[in-house]
């Protein structure tokens, strides 16, 4: 027996080299690209995506690690939960680490990636708040160039961002505020949880700013501020700003509720 | 596509379709059904294996991109005189009901105690929050983890 699995044509293209993926990128842009695969694996066990052409970018050392680079952090696209919430960078970027604890499982945080969550650009994805509120940029690639954009201006829609065809994400730029800042996540148990909703909140005393971020709480993770003498208003602010939807995972009600308890707890905590 | 990585410490080559999963490649080609294969979308952790050291899941690699890399499956656990210390401490607590999720805790205990030989229970919880026992079994699951790290 012949099975549709074993007819279906996939070719997987593994460049060794960033140029060799961004000139690869350009030639088939309907190249899906894949790091850890803890997204793109699930449609293609579940059949929901046939993709002529995977780009494996596993194999390229410019999209490992971290760097610092002229007083900024440079989180490479390939940057894994898991060394996001070890040693210096978790000290340096708290809120990211303690999101990226929320994230699957061990198994999951070992592979899944930064670059890959601002790719999928789900809602939900639990990188972008901590990211929207420490004001990071993306820096963009493609065989024609490199650009950057603030991450407020990445996110387009539900998995839709400002990638063109011919582009990857090569990092995450960050200049670390130093600031006290949280990350909270609502979900049904502590592992395995895609957010019912999320937030990041950060107090910038240099700019006097109150800073918070939501995610799974509108069709974009968006950025939130307000003056640092506004902290009664900021909750209901949060709140109010969000656009959440009723899905499987909550109603936008409850959404709309927890974000603003969140808000005030995480205000007590980056205030105390 | 013909992939060649080295599994439970040999050398070994595989031909797989480009969209499959390295647990597919395990389990069917390289005839290695010690992973178990169930949720498919790295909720259970059944089928946990190492993969250059890093415990993951099996099913979200993609097989073609194990190629070049080194895989230990529950099979390669197995030391030369007996069962891993991990296997052996299962069977002392009476850590299995009905065995399917058995391969991946093993494999997640043993990555566990290699980073860290003696878990508090709540590491232990978190480390093991990636691997579900759907017979519920955890108590003496948590008590086979401590009976291992006990015998280091």
């Amino acid at each position: 027996m012949c099975s549709y699995r074993i007819f279906a044509l996939v070719e997987v293209i593994t460049p060794r080299t960033l140029d060799e993926a961004l000139r690869l990128k350009a030639e088939r842009p309907d190249a899906r690209p894949i790091a850890g695969g803890t997204d793109l694996l699930v449609e293609l066990n579940f059949d929901r995506a046939r993709p002529e052409t995977i780009l494996n970018l596993v194999e390229v050392p410019e999209l490992k690690g971290w760097a610092r680079d002229d007083g900024a952090l440079r989180l490479a696209a390939g940057l894994t939960y898991t060394e996001a919430m070890q040693g210096e960078l978790a000290e340096l970027l708290p809120a990211l680490a303690e999101a990226s604890r929320t994230v699957g499982s061990p198994q999951i945080r070992n592979r899944g990636t930064i670059g890959g969550n601002l790719g999928t650009a789900s809602p939900a994805g639990d990188a972008h708040p901590p990211l929207l509120v420490e004001n990071a940029t993306v820096e963009i690639g493609s065989a024609r160039g490199i650009r950057t954009l603030p991450l407020t201006e990445f996110f387009l829609g539900p998995k839709r961002n400002a990638l063109e065809d011919d582009e990857l994400v090569l990092a995450v730029r960050v200049e670390p505020s130093g600031q006290p800042q949280t990350f909270m996540k609502v979900g049904p148990r502590n592992a395995m949880v895609i957010a019912v909703c999320s937030l990041a909140v950060g107090v910038d005393r240099e700019r006097g700013e109150l800073r918070a971020a939501y995610g799974s709480a509108g069709p974009v993770p968006a950025l939130v501020t307000a003056p640092l003498d506004e902290r009664d208003g900021f909750p209901d602010r949060v709140a109010d700003a969000a656009s959440p939807i009723d899905d499987v995972r909550g109603t936008a009600a409850y959404r709309r509720h927890a974000l603003q308890v969140l808000t005030k707890r995480a205000l007590d905590r980056v205030l105390a | 596509v013909k992939i060649r990585l080295t599994v439970n410490g040999e050398p070994r080559e595989a031909d797989v379709w480009a969209g499959e999963s390295l647990l597919a490649a395990l389990r069917d080609t390289l005839e290695l059904p010690g992973s178990k294969n169930a949720c498919e979308q790295g909720e259970c952790g059944s089928c946990s294996v190492l993969l250059d050291g890093d415990l993951v899941c099996a099913c979200l690699v993609l097989a073609a991109q194990a190629d070049g890399h080194e895989v230990t499956t529950v099979e390669g656990l197995r030391a030369a005189d007996g069962l891993h210390r991990v296997q052996q401490a299962f069977v002392d607590a009476g850590a299995v009901q009905c065995g399917f999720c058995t391969p991946g805790l093993v494999v997640a205990t043993a990555a566990l105690l290699e980073r860290n030989p003696s878990p508090s229970e709540d590491v232990i919880r978190e480390e093991l929050s990636g691997n579900l026992c759907r017979c519920t079994g955890y108590t003496k699951i948590f008590d086979a983890v401590g009976l291992a790290a006990s015998r280091t």
